[in-house]
């Protein structure tokens, strides 16, 4: 298949519409072909930008006020019960919309958080210089942080484990500092944001484990600090990664 | 009032205008209410107003002077592939959050709303198909020409910047 047969695909890949077959096929592709790697990567970020510049309008608080009594039930004098089972039909109806909302809502908030560090993850790797500091040494890095952020945090001893500490960087996430940790094992590459875990923040509404764009993730709250991890590696190894910096001391 | 801040959004970008657009709300959410009990429960609610707002744009006359002055070509023609000029990569490290908007308000109504339903809203490529009465073959070759459209506007804007 020549690039430009996988180049009409690129939409699809940059919209998580491809099928699994399509996405394996591709990103094998991708494997074997920078210019094709280069472009998904572009229009990736593409959507990102539109995502961000798009959302450039909000209703002004009058116009909210207007259309919450606009849409308000009016006051009636009550004549019987007959309209007790309208009205409670009705309040029902508002109750599910409600809830609907409150769980789309929520899903929408995890899933665009999950997608914001996805992109900071794979930002990085595509760096010529990924990390600020750069050692294997938890000892070098953690002090590297000093100053830098509102909060620390402890890195696991590696020693006897497969996973290899490659550096970290200060990054921002909702306008406020956290850390990006790189670590490797075999060939992958998984960060691991440390961020303040502020009530309300959307990081607080990520489920447990999840996927991205065929991304693994995994994230916990520990002392004040809400932890993300975030890699192509298995399933499995993001969860040892997990586990060895929750026993840090 | 669900996805009422988002609704609003949408219905600027389609306006381009602060009091059409509140207007163009207000009508959407009463229409939404009258018309309850035509929704299918189980069905996509969020697509279900989302393409009660677009119906409302097209009926009004900056509605019809939009959709009047879109592009005929059709939808389902072969999409060329695209090679920029420039690299892309040079072009996104360049263009900012305005040069985005600027180029959002220039592109024809159809193009600008399945990239907004796409990009901001995140749809599936089947909730876009219910949102604006289209097959789901349709979506994907007028996003993709909405596209094309946007990074050339990108790339002009990019040249006349550099000259």
């Amino acid at each position: 298949m020549t690039c430009d047969l996988w180049r009409d695909k690129l939409d699809a890949y940059v919209d998580a519409a491809c099928s699994q077959e399509e996405l394996a096929s591709l990103e094998a592709h991708f494997r074997t072909c920078s210019s094709c790697a280069a472009e998904a990567l572009s229009r990736l970020q593409m959507k990102r930008m539109t995502q961000a510049a798009a959302a450039r309008y909000s209703p002004s608080p009058e116009f909210r006020l207007r259309m919450g009594k606009s849409i308000q039930p009016k006051r009636r004098p009550v004549w019987g019960l007959a309209w007790m089972p309208a009205m409670a039909a009705a309040a029902v109806a508002v109750a599910l919309l409600a809830v609907g909302f409150t769980l789309w809502a929520r899903q929408t908030a995890r899933e665009q958080a999950l997608a914001e560090l996805v992109d900071l993850h794979v930002a990085t790797l595509a760096s010529a210089n990924p990390v600020d500091v750069v050692s294997t040494d938890r000892h070098t890095v953690k002090p590297w942080f000093q100053g830098k952020l509102p909060f620390t945090f402890n890195l696991p001893e590696l020693q006897n484990s497969s996973f290899k500490l490659v550096g970290g960087r200060v990054m921002y996430f909702e306008h406020s500092p956290g850390a990006q940790l790189l670590f490797q094992i075999r060939n992958h590459q998984l960060s691991v944001f440390i961020l303040q875990d502020r009530p309300g923040a959307i990081p607080h509404a990520m489920g447990a484990t999840a996927r991205e764009l065929a991304f693994n993730a995994e994230t916990w709250s520990e002392g004040g600090l809400r932890y993300v991890v975030v890699s192509d590696a298995s399933s499995a190894d993001v969860h040892d990664l997990r586990d060895l910096i929750r026993a840090a001391k | 009032m669900p996805l009422f801040a988002r609704l609003y959004n949408f219905a600027h970008w389609l306006t381009q205008e602060r009091a059409s657009a509140e207007d163009l709300v207000q009508e959407t959410y009463m229409k939404a209410l009258r018309g309850f009990s035509s929704y299918q429960q189980g069905t996509n609610f969020r697509a279900w107003m989302y393409r009660i707002l677009r119906n409302t744009f097209l009926t009004t006359q900056a509605g019809l002077k939009a959709s009047a002055s879109v592009s005929l070509d059709s939808d389902d023609e072969t999409v060329e592939p695209t090679v920029p000029e420039t690299p892309e990569s040079v072009l996104l490290a360049r263009v900012e959050r305005e040069t985005i908007q600027e180029a959002l308000e220039k592109l024809p109504v159809k193009f600008r709303e399945i990239i907004l339903l796409c990009d901001l809203e995140e749809m599936s490529y089947q909730e876009m198909g219910e949102t604006l009465g289209i097959p789901m073959g349709t979506v994907m070759s007028r996003l993709s020409r909405a596209r094309k459209a946007m990074r050339e506007l990108l790339a002009a804007k990019l040249q006349g910047a550099l000259r």
